[in-house]
């Protein structure tokens, strides 16, 4: 490695997964919205054939969010934070470089690729691990590039500590890799058949509440590993540079990193509870998934108490109030998510509408807050450029706030009434409801959800159209800012 | 004892020993702070000074070896 005074920190990879971060923001947020209008009017099943029911596109709107936006922001932000943590530049490495290239690319075609079998309705059925196998096999190719390029990265390293965020990076890689392939084992249909069906479809080698158990494993800790672990990597970097203030307490980050890891792993059992798994095996999902509160507030706390003494820049700054957000958000889903993995509350809530309820507080407040956030900040870094417009965050962020109550309040409420509905039985012990009296009383619930979904993807167009401005048509800066990120 | 009853008692015994190393992490931090061995919180200025011209807040020292060769 050679000491060079004109050496830059190369930002292209990151730069080409900021693009899918958006396209695949918009494209999967906006089936979602019309799947939760769908739930609300049924005729807007029949808009494109086959091609537009609800059961075609409700894996294509957790895929595309999942594996299409979050994934494109988890990445866009590793190539750009593991750089500079480590103070070495992807410019200093030709391969590794290359290997950044290839990654994206193909990704991008894996990607379309996956939507375009999804949308034909090829599937092999298991939630959040529908692709089939020879798109499984492009995904663990990518993965290893992956791989190879974030340990690359850290090999040709000058920082020789390992700041908090890449321990999470990490493993988000190391925990994605193993639970992807345990869950994805499968037999093409046509040797498992001896010589019938296709090669292309496959069946688990699984089978029964085996099946179930590994499946919810991967499922638990694709929530976990995907839109936790990344996460909190990118809120351990982002929000101490865009406000100055290093993290509150470093040892408390490390403790909630290995607190995070020993008891995530063990929760998703809690998916299974009252189903067919042993009784001993439910209620160690429950007590780990009520241990977790620890762990995760741990983290989010820490978060908070960052921001001591500089509350000010809450209003001052609408990416400070972005990941302060997320970061409430994150307290909110993580308390709730124990909540429901209790036995007795389970009882009610599970199958509800309370479910994605759930889901969505931690996703669309979590989450997609944070990459947000982290895309705003990397934006002038990477484009020297300052952001477009702040006045359109400040619109966007109680826009979107605003989607998110509606959409986590109308769904808690539905979640309830329905589980309630279903167990309520008359003086002679017979039910008293049918599902679709259930159905009549949610309606409202079910339209105020699809206008949540209208407002929140309004806003993320507002983000889309903020970003693409600042790429193009914003003020180039000169120097690069330390801390707060510029905005017009 | 069959293998049902064997996994619920592997279950006990790695939650046991996880809770005891988790804990036993906290007093190895507290105390290697305490006793000057390690400032964990330096660390944490990793992310506020990261041009790539910033100094290391602990060079790697295979780094440093290729600088002297």
């Amino acid at each position: 490695m050679q000491s060079n005074a004109a050496l830059e920190y190369d930002y292209s990879v990151a730069k080409l997964f900021t693009y899918t971060t958006i396209l695949f923001g918009i494209l999967g947020m906006l089936i979602g919205t019309l799947i939760a209008a769908q739930m609300a009017f049924p005729e807007l099943n029949y808009l494109l054939g086959e091609y537009g029911t609800f059961s075609r596109l409700r894996p294509l709107h957790t895929n595309i969010v999942i594996f299409g936006f979050t994934l494109s922001g988890v990445w866009a932000t590793a190539y750009y934070v593991s750089q500079r943590v480590l103070k070495v530049s992807m410019a200093e490495s030709k391969f590794l470089m290359a290997l950044g290239k290839i990654h994206f690319w193909l990704y991008f075609f894996g990607a379309l690729a996956a939507v375009i079998t999804l949308g034909m309705g090829i599937t092999q059925s298991k939630e959040y691990a529908v692709f089939e196998w020879p798109i499984d096999v492009v995904i663990v190719l990518i993965w290893v590039i992956w791989g190879l390029s974030l340990f690359g990265l850290i090999g040709i390293r000058r920082e020789k500590s390992l700041y908090i965020s890449m321990w999470y990076y990490i493993a988000t890689f190391l925990g994605i890799a193993m639970l992807y392939l345990f869950n994805n084992m499968a037999i093409p249909t046509y040797f498992a058949s001896g010589g019938y069906g296709s090669i292309f479809h496959s069946v688990s080698v699984y089978s029964g509440t085996n099946d179930a158990l590994v499946q919810w494993w991967y499922g638990h800790n694709a929530v976990a590993f995907g839109f936790t672990v990344p996460i909190i990597a990118m809120i351990y970097y982002f929000l101490p540079k865009e406000s100055g203030q290093a993290i509150y307490s470093y040892k408390l980050s490390l403790l909630s990193f290995w607190g995070l890891m020993f008891v995530y792993l063990w929760a998703g059992s809690h998916h299974l509870i009252w189903s067919t798994v042993p009784d001993w095996m439910q209620t160690m999902g429950s007590i780990f998934s009520v241990v977790l509160i620890l762990p995760s507030w741990g983290s989010a706390i820490n978060m908070l108490l960052t921001m001591k003494g500089e509350w000010n820049q809450l209003t001052e700054n609408p990416l400070i109030k972005l990941m302060v957000l997320a970061s409430t958000f994150y307290m909110l889903s993580t308390i709730e998510g124990p909540i429901q993995s209790i036995k007795s509350v389970n009882a009610i809530a599970h199958f509800t509408d309370w479910i994605p309820g759930h889901v969505h507080d931690g996703v669309l407040g979590w989450v997609v807050f944070m990459i947000m956030a982290a895309l705003f900040h990397m934006a002038p870094r990477m484009f020297k450029k300052e952001i477009y417009s702040k006045k359109l965050i400040d619109m966007q962020f109680w826009l979107q706030t605003t989607a998110i109550v509606l959409y986590f309040t109308s769904m808690w409420i539905a979640g309830i009434t329905q589980g309630m509905m279903w167990r309520a039985v008359d003086e002679y012990g017979n039910l008293m409801y049918s599902f679709i009296d259930t159905v009549a009383v949610l309606h409202p619930y079910y339209t105020i959800r699809a206008v949540a979904g209208v407002l929140y993807l309004l806003g993320f167009f507002m983000f889309a159209y903020n970003m693409i401005l600042t790429m193009t048509a914003a003020k180039t800066i000169d120097t690069e800012p330390q801390f707060r990120s510029p905005m017009a | 004892m069959d293998f049902k009853e064997l996994a619920i008692y592997a279950n006990l015994f790695m939650t046991v020993f996880l809770v005891l190393m988790l804990y036993g992490y906290i007093i190895h931090l507290y105390r290697s702070e305490k006793r000057g061995e390690k400032d964990y919180e330096k660390y944490g200025k990793i992310a506020l000074d990261d041009e790539i011209d910033s100094k290391p807040i602990e060079e790697d020292p295979s780094a440093e070896n290729k600088k002297e060769e």
